[in-house]
């Protein structure tokens, strides 16, 4: 069967900082960790490309500062890459690189056809409006103009992330950080989009919310058929969740395959030491 | 002593400024354009920026008219007017079909404006995304990209919290299809006068050093969802204690010592010359 991936990267590059001579070509340059030692140029993501096919759950692993993120906040639109293309599986969209569009048909895709759950609540969230006016927040970006409308599917979505509805004019401040990350879901979940990232959408939280949490994406998953990118350094989540896994490592990929594969009989001497760092 | 001053208080450099601001803000309806707003004779957030439009478009042949919440009389507009006055010489007056511009805070006339007529408003807050973002960078950001979910939402938190929306005053309006724009703190009851206006209606910020334009006949739509139609103030069964209109803005007065309660028009110069006409027709009924 061959299948349209729903999103392709294509050798995406992510730098911060100009280059000098001795980084500028990606061939031969020695880097410490990720960055020059020469100008101090970051690079944070290097030559990544990966396809996400529809209804997978595509994981990401990598220690800190192994540009995990910041590959997701390309991928949202959050941050400018320098290089790289990606196109989306999108009838009106197909085979353009969704780099190269303007603004404000980023604007459209990210509203319309992705979701977003950062690691910090803070920074999806409005923490100073209700609950359900910030899932309304997505819904009114992706167009949705009636008010009746909103709040059935606002207060459904809450539901399902086990908030009591007493609490939805409640402002996300006001919530404990599992409950914020819930409505964070909830809100990502509420346009119906078909791509969705995940960002250490689990880290912080203890183990009994963690667990619901995973069950819900999980579910999510299984009942909307949704594409999603999990980014974590928490190998169990990705063996949970994750059909297929990249592993993060100075801002480049050194692997990938099956989950399973990969934390089985790991090749990359970086992967090995992660798997059997595992408790 | 007695200096000469510059016609209209600015130097010609200062007008020519403003009037680029002016001339950029009416080609983009409702596009907030940035201005060095000047040190003016007045408090800044006391109407600089209106102050500062009206003296850079006034010409020798104007009339003027100054309103503040629909009143000519108030301290405010009186100085404002006298200030102007004396730097020009031009004419004032209380009508407002009398006046070529008319300077307000906070309301439009209750008469219609033709197309001889320029509208200027004052403006304390020019951003309508400001409560949700409080970054002028990103607020640019999300008018370019006509990304303005913000300002639906705080219409949204305002039905969840009390079932209707509540804005009692500057209620964000789309303008030509555009931008979202604060229509300055005139009641919602105004805001469809903004719509489809035969004046040119100039918004001047003079804190925030902003000036923005509605041109004629531009349409200017109240933000509102499907289910929650925009509504205006209603004053039914309500009449003016002195003229009895019943069809305009009315103010709530109450008496102190009974604590009755009445109402009167809010546009004073409106209340007069339906007074004076009633009073015309009954001389001339009486005693002809």
């Amino acid at each position: 069967m061959h299948e349209q991936p729903m999103l392709s990267v294509r050798n995406l590059e992510k730098q911060f900082g100009p280059g000098c001579r001795m980084c500028k070509n990606p061939i031969g340059r020695q880097l410490e960790k990720n960055y020059c030692p020469h100008c101090r140029t970051v690079y944070a993501c290097q030559n990544i490309s990966f396809d996400l096919f529809p209804g997978e759950i595509l994981g990401i692993v990598g220690e800190s500062g192994s540009g995990k993120s910041t590959l997701m906040q390309c991928l949202y639109f959050d941050e400018e890459l320098t290089a790289g293309e990606a196109s989306i599986n999108i009838s009106d969209l197909d085979g353009e690189n969704v780099f190269t569009l303007s603004n404000q048909q980023k604007r459209y895709i990210r509203n319309h056809y992705f979701g977003m759950v950062y690691q910090n609540p803070m920074k999806g969230l409005k923490m100073d409006f209700s609950a359900i006016g910030n899932i309304a927040e997505k819904l009114i970006a992706a167009g949705g103009r009636n008010v009746a409308e909103m709040e059935v599917i606002g207060k459904t979505l809450l539901e399902k992330v086990h908030i009591p509805l007493f609490r939805m004019k409640e402002e996300p401040r006001r919530f404990s950080g599992g409950m914020q990350q819930r409505v964070q879901i909830a809100k990502a979940l509420s346009n119906q989009a078909p791509v969705l990232f995940l960002d250490e959408v689990t880290t912080g939280l203890d183990l009994s919310v963690q667990a619901s949490v995973l069950d819900l994406i999980k579910k999510i998953q299984r009942e909307l058929g949704i594409s999603m990118i999990v980014v974590s350094h928490d190998l169990a989540v990705i063996r949970m969740l994750a059909d297929r896994t990249l592993v993060m490592l100075n801002g480049a990929v050194v692997e990938e395959g099956l989950t399973d594969q990969i934390l089985e009989d790991p090749q990359s001497p970086y992967t090995q030491q992660l798997v059997y760092s595992l408790l | 002593m007695k200096t000469n001053h510059h016609f209209a208080f600015f130097d010609e450099g200062s007008k020519k400024e403003i009037r680029r601001a002016i001339l950029k803000a009416v080609a983009i309806p409702g596009y907030q354009v940035p201005f060095s707003s000047r040190e003016m004779p007045i408090a800044r957030g006391w109407g600089t920026g209106g102050l500062q439009i009206t003296l850079s478009i006034i010409g020798c042949e104007d009339v003027l008219k100054v309103i503040d919440q629909g009143s000519d009389e108030s301290v405010n507009a009186v100085s404002i007017k006298k200030l102007v006055q004396t730097t020009t010489g031009v004419e004032v007056t209380d009508l407002t079909q009398e006046a070529t511009i008319i300077q307000s805070r906070h309301r439009i006339p209750e008469v219609p404006l033709d197309s001889n007529q320029i509208l200027v408003l004052q403006v304390p807050a020019p951003e309508p995304l400001r409560d949700v973002e409080a970054r002028e960078y990103m607020t640019k950001i999300l008018h370019s990209e006509e990304e303005y979910s913000g300002a639906w939402l705080q219409l949204f938190e305002q039905i969840m919290k009390f079932g209707r929306t509540t804005t009692g005053a500057d209620h964000p309006v789309y303008v030509n299809h555009r931008y979202v724009m604060a229509p300055s703190p005139i009641p919602r009851f105004d805001n469809p006068k903004m719509h489809q206006s035969e004046a040119l209606i100039l918004l001047g910020a003079g804190r925030e050093k902003k000036i923005y334009a509605v041109p004629p006949f531009t349409d200017v739509r109240s933000l509102a969802f499907d289910d929650y139609p925009f509504k205006v103030e209603s004053f039914s069964g309500k009449q003016c204690r002195l003229c009895g209109t019943s069809d305009v803005f009315l103010d709530e007065v109450l008496a102190a010592d009974t604590g009755e309660v009445s109402y009167q028009c809010n546009d004073t110069s409106y209340c007069m010359e339906r007074l004076n006409q009633a009073e015309k027709a009954e001389v001339e009924n009486n005693y002809a």
